[in-house]
């Protein structure tokens, strides 16, 4: 009866230890919630009571029906048989039961039918879901695009598509992606045009699209003809009626349960969301948010299991006359398989939470507007949150992604040649982790993303008040490294900035983003150790790998190590 | 519309067993086990709310036990039962299947208003598959065991597949009727997030007074009403409640004797390696037959 919730400690660790008190409030008006519903949190504890027990729900389903069924599902894949993509039966097993125990619905509102949940509980139950089967994630995950039509759409829109995904009636499907517009969104071509009537209708072709036979689809589209750039660019919802064709779906390394379609919109009729031109630049950034905390959450939960599945077997398999658990090399690299994933999972959630508190402000916000009350306070917290937000949602994706293709890879090396076969879970764990860096924007374009905030040293305040705090004995010789981390961030940065090389920034960017990825995390993790003697080891082996890689990167800008790529023409023909 | 009773049990999980279990007796410490929903009973509760989902009607589920069996009920509770009652005494303990089903049977006489029964055809504790058709008779219904399957619904009669040795029977049986229900019947729903949330707090009258022993600023009376209002009371039936005999209850109503309680230790003995010819797997066969294992 493994639940993979509750036997997850350090999972544990970080539930007991979530303050979502402002979050919780505010989504809760207060509790006044609980008059009107039965299901409502009478206070904060109350709330708490209801996630956990919740979470459990998802820990049994997980790891008692999805990891059982996650085998098959992978053999047997989605396919498509006349035009219709059918899911793997374990798949179609998963969201039935994940739909009859309310969860298809999580973080929407109680009154189109949701449990209300904050995003924190709804990744944590990605995570979870991730860790049973990472192609569910891509499914179960979807809920996002009901989240977009609830905060941009209009009341018509949320009362007609929301109350849907809230039973499993529908999945979604969020469809962005040309085969000329990948990271590139701006270039998107897909044409919506009005008719006589002012209907919307849509036109053109879409390719690698997560689900794309979801019932509702949120559909990015030109709606300004002869613009070339973002600004031309809409939001629509539509219903993959007998306009919508599925040419084709892709055959792909992982998540086999995931279908990724490509799709023929043939004047398919659609609503506009929200306002014309706002599409990319607004809506779709705004959902990029959550998208990448849903595939770090799948990073995080395959990761888990890859490691789960490593130390199993290197505690059964024996040479040499024993346990190759115990063979140094081996159980070094379990340690740093398991470094990695607690240190991933700190930086997840506190991540989660600041995505969280952006999204309950913007909510507190729009209705203190409504009543005309003030909202100074709330929007200097948002402002700040949002930075935050910026880079600690990119900063996430890039690290829990490639590390999830190092940890899974280790654990296929732990198995040795066993661990290449089929036969065996990790093999597959591997194949789905490989996406993750890619999808919803590569590792590229996720320090891009973050090196913003990185170069404008955005948490220096933050850093400063860590640097004066004291830590308990042994915690503040770490405490020492992450100064002399910070010292060396800095030193590079000023070589960075003094070069006024934006090609040399370019390439230097994914550097100072892991130094500075090494100072938040750090911190975080001697917090954490700080009430839990356990997490001692876990902040003294990142931290001392930290200080290392800090020296490396640090050496790499310094000597120009990749000023080179002005000979590629040379190097590379 | 058809109204179901589900008789459902709490049961030491056997199949977790951890730590030291078994006493030097031989019987079960069941403080050391924990205590489960017996899986059959679940299942029995599925199909009821099947029936409730198809055809209409009220889903109740009742069960004799301790105050902590109150456990399972809310699970019910979470799964879609609309209707909880604890049927607990201190009289009751003790009870062999005899005593237990005319508690049951009086309860559902009680209760009233129903066109089915379900259980679970037994539970992992005793394993006498006897409650559910004792029940059955004392109520003078009719009752159909070993149920696979539930074919149909009519307004005077159901439509059951039943299963029989080396295969299966479908019959039919006019209602009131009492099915007991096997565990490959269905796969039972997972807990519902809403009914977790909205039903977590619901307490019996023991779960209440448990709260007001040593806190005197709450008055049992007073949470019984202030918990009936929020719809989260489990209602209890004691023996008094029910009316019912004492000499047919719990110890005094038990016929049953346990003759003997013993400690099978089942321990591998000797290999023997056998030739994988016609003769040393005759040869084999001839040593089962002599061991009275084989013919």
């Amino acid at each position: 009866m493994p639940n993979f919730f509750t036997d997850n400690s350090d999972l544990q660790f970080q539930f007991k230890n979530l303050d979502l008190k402002d979050i919780v409030g505010i989504a809760e008006d207060n509790y006044e919630q609980a008059k009107e519903f039965n299901y409502a949190p009478v206070n904060y504890e109350d709330a708490i009571e209801n996630y956990r027990k919740v979470l459990e729900v998802v820990g049994d389903i997980a790891g008692n029906f999805i990891e059982p069924r996650a085998a098959d599902v992978d053999i047997e894949g989605a396919h498509l048989i006349d035009g219709k993509v059918h899911y793997a039966k374990g798949t179609r097993e998963n969201l039935k039961q994940l739909s009859q125990a309310d969860l298809m619905g999580m973080i929407f509102p109680r009154k189109y039918g949701g449990l209300n949940f904050p995003f924190t509980i709804y990744v944590m139950a990605n995570e979870i879901i991730s860790r049973a089967d990472a192609s569910l994630m891509n499914i179960f995950g979807l809920q996002d695009i009901g989240d977009t039509i609830k905060k941009f759409g209009n009341e018509s829109q949320r009362q007609e598509f929301i109350p849907r995904f809230c039973t499993g009636e529908v999945t979604g499907a969020m469809v962005l992606t040309e085969p000329d517009a990948g990271s590139d969104l701006q270039a998107a071509k897909l044409q919506a045009y009005q008719d006589s009537e002012g209907k919307w209708l849509l036109k053109g072709c879409k390719r690698f699209i997560t689900n794309g036979n979801g019932e509702i689809l949120l559909v990015m589209a030109r709606s300004e003809p002869g613009t070339k750039d973002g600004r031309g660019l809409s939001l629509f919802a539509c219903y993959s009626d007998s306009t919508v064709k599925v040419r084709r779906i892709e055959n792909k390394l992982g998540i086999h349960g995931s279908p990724t379609c490509e799709l023929q919109f043939n004047d398919t009729p659609a609503q506009l969301v929200g306002q014309r031109k706002f599409g990319l630049i607004k809506y779709v950034i705004d959902l990029m948010f959550r998208a990448r905390m849903g595939v770090s959450a799948q990073a995080l939960g395959v990761s888990q299991a890859a490691f789960n599945e490593a130390l199993k077997y290197a505690k059964e398999r024996e040479q040499f006359g024993k346990a190759i658990y115990n063979i140094p090399v081996v159980t070094n690299m379990l340690i740093d398989m398991k470094e990695k994933i607690e240190s991933n999972r700190s930086l997840f959630y506190s991540t989660a939470i600041e995505v969280d508190r952006k999204e309950k402000l913007e909510e507190l916000i729009d209705k203190l507007k409504e009543q005309g009350k003030p909202f100074a306070e709330e929007s200097q917290k948002l402002k700040y949150s949002m930075k935050l937000v910026n880079l600690l949602t990119p900063m996430t994706k890039y690290i829990l992604s490639e590390s999830a293709n190092k940890v899974t890879h280790d654990a296929i090396q732990i198995h040795g040649g066993t661990g290449y076969m089929k036969e065996f879970n990790v093999e597959r764990h591997a194949r789905d982790a490989r996406i993750t860096n890619i999808y919803e924007g590569t590792s590229q374009m996720q320090v891009v993303a973050a090196s913003g905030g990185v170069i404008n040293d955005i948490l220096a305040e933050h850093f400063d008040v860590k640097e004066k705090k004291e830590y308990k004995g042994g915690l503040n010789r770490l405490a020492g490294f992450l100064k002399e981390i910070r010292e060396i961030y800095k030193e590079a940065l000023k070589y960075v900035l003094d070069k006024k090389d934006p090609t040399f920034q370019d390439v230097a960017a994914k550097d100072l983003v892991d130094l500075y990825s090494y100072l938040y995390v750090g911190y975080l993790l001697l917090d954490e150790a700080d009430i839990e003697p356990k997490k001692i080891f876990v902040a003294n082996r990142y931290i001392l790998n930290s200080l290392a890689n800090a020296r490396k990167n640090f050496e790499s800008i310094k000597n120009e190590n990749f000023s080179d790529i002005l000979h590629a023409e040379e190097i590379l023909n | 519309m058809f109204n179901s009773i589900v008789l459902v049990k709490q049961v030491p999980d056997t199949a977790n067993i951890s730590g030291k279990v078994m006493k030097d007796d031989g019987t079960v410490n069941r403080s050391k086990l924990p205590a489960i929903f017996n899986h059959e009973d679940k299942v029995a509760l599925e199909l009821a709310l099947r029936i409730k989902e198809t055809y209409g009607g009220k889903v109740t589920a009742i069960t004799m036990g301790p105050p902590r069996a109150s456990d399972i009920l809310r699970e019910c509770l979470f799964m879609g039962a609309d209707a909880v009652y604890l049927i607990s005494d201190r009289k009751f303990a003790g009870a062999d299947t005899l005593a237990t089903s005319y508690v049951l049977s009086e309860a559902i006489k009680k209760i009233g208003n129903y066109d089915l029964i379900f259980a679970g055809r037994q539970a992992i504790d005793g394993d006498t598959a006897q409650v559910g058709p004792q029940t059955a008779e004392k109520l003078h219904i009719p009752q159909v065991t070993y149920v696979e399957e539930i074919i149909s619904c009519q307004k005077d009669t159901v439509t059951i597949r039943k299963k029989i040795d080396g295969g299966y029977e479908i019959v039919e049986a006019a209602y009131p009727v009492l099915l007991t229900v096997l565990k490959d019947a269905a796969d039972t729903r997972p807990f519902k997030a809403k009914r977790i949330m909205a039903y977590k707090n619901a307490k019996s009258l023991t779960d209440l007074e448990g709260m007001t022993e040593g806190n005197s600023l709450l008055y049992t009376d007073k949470l019984v009403h202030e918990y009936e209002e929020k719809n989260l009371f489990i209602p209890t039936f004691t023996m008094d409640e029910l009316k019912l005999d004492p000499e047919r209850c719990g110890v005094k109503g038990s016929p049953t004797k346990v003759f003997k309680i013993e400690s099978v230790v089942l321990a591998g003995g000797n290999h023997i390696k056998i030739d994988a010819t016609k003769t040393g797997i005759g040869n084999l066969i001839d040593q089962l037959m002599a061991d009275h294992i084989f013919g």
